[in-house]
């Protein structure tokens, strides 16, 4: 059983990773405009035209 | 896919193609379709003061925030943001596509914003600057503190699974060693206690809120189960026992979290789109002072008896007499009259109307809460607070469920201590009692058919407003139309066209194109008013004069065009505009307010599946009497004041009917706020849609029959899940009291009854899928 010495925390770090990157998500506003990024996909963006080269 | 609407490009101020019900839209053109004049809105723009809005960063650029409406889809975003930054003064504009808000960053000074907006304006999309410290609102907050919570518990969820599911195993196989066992259980408590602390402050704090005030709501058991489970579990841990239930206390809030999260969700997309309406109060009026200088001033620093000058295109800020000057005015938001009234020197003319024709000097008499629209507006809120008082369906059952529960429990503990010896198993039957008792599916049931309910019918064009707005929606059996705007499309249309020469039409659509008059404006839209722009005189009241190649042109009334009354007896019951040129005879233009498509269907429908139908105008007998008689409807009352329209829906309270009020003007208003449940059209005055439960967009009326079908559909599925919930309970509640539930059964149950209620409610997603195949 000496496995789990190693597996609970690993098992926890991992899940605590996952939180902490919701959290930060959450803070830096990426779920503020949710159906904007949907659509911002669709917007043919040049910003940096191959004419410029 | 709806037909793409073309712009006008000889004039501006009418859009020339519309109804365009796809899912595309080309450049903007559905803005277009839904814009009504860029001009009237860039007016209304400035007369808003955005100046007023605009604030400066720690680097000295100016930032303003702006509502954009009339968005539709990724090239609207690419529009609006290009259009902006094309501009060179622009540093940064950023849409919000969820809330409709423009960010707007640009160095002061080297643009004034009224030019800076301009462009966007004149695309077809209109634009509202507000004061976001105003609009942050509570919500908004809360809605991150449970999304906050809710990865919390599901972070806690997934592990204390985790250690569970080996604890349930070594049971099982029965070679896991008590100090192995020990072990899981206090990193389980490690994990699980602390997160209960946290994601379950928004039940306790909502059980003690209604503890305190002496009521029991469903956050009481849920409380007590979670607090029990968790403080029990403990207890167990430290004398080493075998159950414990931390992995029951943790998914239970995660669970609960979802259906709160879900219903928080709901309840702020309903108050964003009530928003609006605060910041589209008049700001700013034109006083006269007695030196005869003009000063802008906010609306309340207006006193009664200073002189307020009315430019056209304006909303009266405050009541008063008109002192000088003749103008038109559109009366619809007080009398829902879609004609304008003339007003001269001494009528009384009341805040809200708008100057149509000329500008206007009155003399202020009420202003601020004491002018009609605010009594109207308190009426409003009078009729408002009896709709307040409505419990909903899951707080019904709350009000008997929690005491139940809580009932059986100590009778549990009370079986226990008393036939089974030691009072501490009573204590832990009692707990394991409560634990599997939890309302965690009844918690789940209304949220999750309201989001699927709110998104199928989001996708018919229709806004749930209300959270509880369905639910009171599947009670109803009466309905109460207004006519103008609701069952009519509100806007007058040319009738007699096929009888008039193109010639004729194109002229005085030329004519016409000058005026605001609601009936100039449909000859304009029904005639190509092409051609070198005509010296228009426009005469309040009587009609509009040109001259073109030396013949003087009249376009108005009868009596503006010299008309004798006996001429053309061709008469309808609505009004009529004559064009005369000098040497020719005279031209009749008959007008009339066209029913929205599907009004026939929807009511015949309505009628059909048993609804009491009424209609409640406040317009003339005749004209209500026609329309009537046109959507089939045989219960009408004409001549219907707004207090009128609220004292008919009381009277149909006290006789036990569950009114729903279809209105769209600000004379519906309190209509829409005393009725048991109410919706209006998209079109319809803010105030309206802001007292009403349901929006819906487009002009066919069959929305209405498609809200009420997905009530009943919806509150079909939450009464089925309930019944899931408590046959669940019947199962589980024998084997708690009997003492043979343990921490497994305890976790299986629960989840699956969870999962059984959410797979319940998808149901509603899977019958819109097969309507639409």
């Amino acid at each position: 059983m000496n496995v789990l010495l190693f597996l609970i925390p690993v098992a926890l770090f991992l899940g605590g990773l996952g939180l902490a990157a919701f959290l930060w998500s959450l803070k830096s506003g990426q779920y503020e405009d949710l159906e904007g990024a949907a659509n911002r996909i669709l917007i043919d963006d040049d910003d940096d035209p191959p004419s410029d080269r | 896919m709806g037909e793409i609407a073309l712009k006008n490009l000889e004039n501006l101020t009418e859009p020339l193609s519309r109804d365009v019900g796809g899912d595309c839209c080309a450049g903007g053109a559905l803005a277009l379709a839904g814009v009504t004049s860029p001009e009237a809105d860039f007016s209304a723009f400035v007369s808003a003061d955005p100046t007023a809005f605009v604030e400066t960063d720690q680097d000295g650029n100016a930032m303003l925030h702006l509502l954009v409406e009339n968005m539709h889809c990724a090239n609207c975003i690419k529009n609006i943001e290009q259009s902006l930054k094309s501009n060179p003064a622009v540093i940064d504009a950023r849409l919000n596509f969820s809330s409709r808000r423009l960010f707007l960053r640009w160095h002061s000074g080297a643009a004034d914003v009224r030019n800076l907006v301009r462009p966007v304006i004149a695309l077809g999309y209109p634009l509202t600057p507000y004061n976001p410290e105003l609009m942050k609102t509570a919500s908004a907050e809360e809605n991150t503190k449970l999304l906050k919570a809710l990865a919390v518990a599901g972070f806690a969820a997934a592990n204390v699974m985790l250690l569970s599911v080996s604890v349930w195993a070594g049971i099982f196989s029965e070679d896991m060693g008590p100090a192995t066992r020990d072990f899981l259980h206090w990193i389980s408590a490690l994990i699980a206690l602390p997160a209960v602390a946290y994601a379950g402050q928004p039940f306790f704090r909502s059980a003690y809120g209604a503890l305190h005030a002496g009521r029991v709501n469903m956050d009481v058991p849920i409380s007590l189960a979670v607090l029990l489970a968790a403080g029990m579990s403990l207890a167990e841990t430290i004398q080493g026992g075998e159950y414990v239930y931390f992995d029951a206390s943790v998914t239970l809030l995660f669970f609960l979290l979802i259906g709160r999260y879900l219903d928080k969700a709901a309840r702020s997309t309903a108050r964003s789109a009530a928003e609006r309406l605060l910041l589209l109060k008049a700001v700013a009026a034109t006083i006269i002072k007695p030196d005869g200088t003009r000063q802008t001033v906010p609306v309340e620093a207006v006193t009664p008896g200073s002189r307020v000058q009315i430019m056209v295109g304006d909303r009266l800020p405050v009541d008063g007499v008109v002192a000088s000057g003749r103008s038109e005015l559109d009366v619809s938001l007080i009398t829902g009259e879609s004609l304008p009234t003339a007003v001269e020197r001494g009528d009384l003319v009341f805040a809200g109307t708008l100057n149509l024709n000329s500008p206007l000097e009155i003399t202020a008499m009420k202003t601020g809460d004491n002018t009609l629209l605010g009594d109207i507006v308190r009426l409003m809120e009078a009729a408002e607070q009896g709709r307040a008082k409505y419990v909903r369906l899951a707080d019904r059952i709350a009000g008997f469920y929690a005491p139940a529960v809580h009932t059986l429990a100590a009778a549990t503990f009370i079986g226990w201590w008393i036939f089974g010896g030691s009072w501490q198993i009573a204590l832990l039957q009692a707990v394991a009692v409560l634990i599997i008792t939890c309302p965690c599916a009844l918690g789940l049931a209304v949220p999750v058919v309201q989001v699927v309910a709110s998104g199928r019918l989001l996708g018919k064009g229709i806004l749930v407003k209300a959270a509880d707005g369905l639910e009171r929606l599947a009670e109803i059996d009466t309905i109460v139309f207004d006519k103008t705007g609701t069952l009519t499309e509100g806007r007058l249309d040319l009738v007699n066209g096929a009888d008039i020469s193109a010639e004729d039409l194109d002229l005085a659509a030329r004519l016409a194109r000058s005026s605001r008059h609601p009936l100039a404006m449909a000859v304009a839209r029904a005639g190509n008013g092409s051609g070198a722009s005509l010296d228009v005189e426009e005469f309040p009241g009587e009609g509009l004069k040109a001259t073109l190649e030396g013949k003087e042109i009249r376009l108005g009334s009868r009596s503006w065009c010299a008309v004798s009354e006996t001429n053309e007896t061709k008469t309808g019951q609505g009004p009529e505009l004559w064009l005369n040129v000098t040497g020719r005879e005279p031209v009749q233009f008959l007008f009339r307010d066209h029913l929205r498509p599907g009004v026939r269907n929807a009511i015949a429908s309505l009628l059909h599946q048993g609804f009491a139908v009424e209609l409640l105008s406040g317009d003339r007998a005749g004209v209500v009497e026609e329309l009537a008689a046109a959507a089939g409807i045989d219960n009408w009352r004409a001549g219907q004041k707004p207090k009128d329209k609220v004292d008919r829906l009381k009277e149909l309270v006290e006789r036990g009917r569950k009114v729903l009020m279809v209105g769209d003007g600000l004379n519906d208003a309190p209509a829409l706020a005393a009725a048991h449940v109410s919706i209006s059209p998209a079109t319809a005055a803010d105030i309206s849609q802001t007292a009403a439960d349901f929006v819906f967009q487009g002009r066919d009326l069959s929305a209405v029959t498609e809200a009420i079908k997905v009530a009943k559909f919806s509150r079909r599925l939450v009464l089925q899940n309930f019944s899931l919930a408590f046959l669940y309970n019947v199962i589980a509640i024998p084997l708690a009291v009997a003492g043979m539930v343990t921490p497994l059964l305890a976790a299986v149950a629960m989840s699956a009854s969870s999962l059984i209620v959410c797979l319940n409610s998808l149901r509603l997603r899977i019958a819109r899928e097969r309507a639409r195949s």
